[in-house]
């Protein structure tokens, strides 16, 4: 494998492989060595079209601790600013000897793009394309499931997550069902009909338009953020009213099952979908998830740039 | 140190089962020996064979010395000077001791010295976690052909190869038996 476009590309060895390497990855950071040399002499461009903090950083702080150059790219304040082509940007990059190039970008497709046009002869990771996908925060996600959940080894079968919200604009759900599905959890998809993409019924999960009837039996319950900037139609009534019905406040966290974990993928919309206190309370990983993040997004740019070929 | 190579029953058997236990035996022996009774000490075994071997040294001085023996694993693929000449290669577990390696004595321990790249890769990987009193290296065979100005200090078995032969290292915890075969690479 030479890029990281979808969630759906990863064989369930590469993923478990992906998790296994974050974590020795995580172990080295605990154990205080700061900086790892593998990726020494490489360079690797933050291709940054869309707002980000969290991704962004992440990636940055990845690379960075494995000993990589890196180069960050946003589109404001750009020659993107001033129309430059997709394919321009590429063009320079692959002058300015890119090893990897990591893209964010509005356009569900031009990670695809930018890896298969033949622009550029590097690597291309997706942090997040349009409301396609968005793989690394599903290894994350089930980075931190694995940790909590099924013992820190091994895949997560019959471990079972709900993932509520905006699922129809959500890169997050999308790539997180495709991973789970390839390591062996249940996947709920709870979501207001107005929410759910067109043909969902072919992702294998369930489908649910009930929160209050999806909370038992949850190992993990993840909470989609409600995209405020892509809400452009009338997807729901009110604020009050997706909040009453698909926000988890604290009465419906106490009905989770002892172990179960709350998580977030970010930024969160406190009182929207997720109360304070369940956000701020023990159940909660969210913090967790962005640590977790880092390690993941080190794995991945290792055992894509670290050898010959990758993995 | 890590070996590709390609399983085969035909190999020559240099050390069976019992040689490989006498031969940890005395390196043990020898390690309390020329540490004037194993203070200090810290055994560090390099994945994967390496830190199994580490396993049994330090089980053996702990034997001999009455009490337990500081014991980690050191992965070093990061630190190898061939890592773009592979595919990405799995990591491997490292585990400091709780004591840390600060101002330790630190005994190397891996199953094969060859070119010595992998010592200069652990201690490139160990500096990155303190700076131990002394690092001294134990292997269970030396089989010559350094290509770096590294040596061991304890030698389970000095074994002349040629650069074609190839050394396999078998042990229970991974092969299910305990065995070093020599045989001609194909």
């Amino acid at each position: 494998m030479k890029h990281l476009l979808s969630a759906a590309d990863l064989t369930k060895d590469q993923a478990i492989q992906i998790l296994d390497t974050a974590k020795e990855l995580a172990a080295a950071t605990e154990q205080g060595v700061g900086k790892l040399p593998p990726l020494r002499g490489r360079t690797v461009v933050n291709l940054f079209f869309e707002d980000s903090t969290r991704t962004r950083m992440s990636f940055e702080a990845a690379a960075k601790r494995l000993s990589a150059d890196v180069i960050n790219f946003s589109a404001k304040g750009s020659s993107v600013s001033k129309g430059e082509s997709l394919k321009d940007t590429a063009l320079t990059l692959e002058a300015m000897g890119a090893d990897a190039v990591v893209i964010r970008h509005n356009s569900s497709g031009a990670p695809h793009r930018l890896a298969n046009a033949g622009w550029i002869s590097g690597g291309v990771v997706n942090a997040g394309d349009g409301t396609h996908e968005h793989p690394t925060q599903a290894l994350l996600d089930a980075y931190t499931m694995r940790q909590h959940l099924a013992g820190g080894e091994g895949d997560l079968k019959d471990l079972n997550v709900t993932i509520v919200g905006d699922v129809l604009h959500s890169r997050v759900a999308r790539s997180n069902v495709l991973l789970l599905n390839t390591l062996g959890a249940k996947v709920r998809l709870v979501a207001p009909p107005t929410l759910l993409p067109y043909g969902v019924e072919s992702w294998g999960c369930d489908v649910s338009y009930d929160l209050d009837d999806s909370l038992e039996g949850a190992d993990a319950i993840m909470m989609l953020r409600v995209q405020r900037e892509r809400m452009n139609a009338a997807y729901f009534p009110t604020a009050h009213e997706y909040s009453s019905r698909y926000g988890l406040n604290l009465s419906r966290m106490n009905r989770l099952a002892e172990h179960a974990i709350v998580m977030h993928p970010g930024p969160m919309n406190r009182g929207m979908e997720i109360s304070a206190d369940v956000a701020d309370s023990k159940r909660s990983v969210i913090v967790e998830q962005v640590a977790n993040g880092v390690s993941v997004r080190m794995a991945v740019l290792y055992l894509l740039l670290g050898g010959t070929e990758s993995i | 140190m890590t070996h590709d190579f390609e399983r085969s029953i035909d190999g020559r058997v240099v050390l069976d089962s019992s040689d490989i236990s006498r031969a940890l035996t005395r390196l043990a022996h020898e390690i309390v020996e020329r540490t004037h009774g194993a203070q200090n000490l810290t055994i560090m075994g390099i994945p994967t064979r390496g830190a199994a071997l580490a396993q049994r040294i330090a089980a053996k001085i702990a034997e001999i010395q009455g009490s337990p023996v500081a014991i980690g694993a050191l992965d070093v693929t990061m630190y190898r000077d061939d890592l773009r000449m592979r595919p990405a290669r799995a990591l491997q577990p490292t585990k400091i001791p709780s004591e840390g390696i600060e101002g330790r004595l630190v005994i190397l321990v891996d199953d094969v010295l060859f070119s010595g790249r992998t010592i200069r890769a652990a201690l490139d990987a160990l500096s990155e976690h303190g700076r131990p009193e002394a690092v001294q290296l134990a292997v269970l065979v030396d089989r010559g052909h350094r290509e770096l100005p590294i040596r061991a200090d304890y030698v389970g078995k000095n074994l002349p190869t040629s650069q074609q032969e190839v050394i396999q290292v078998k042990l229970v915890e991974y092969d299910g038996s305990d065995e070093v075969t020599i045989e001609r690479a194909k």
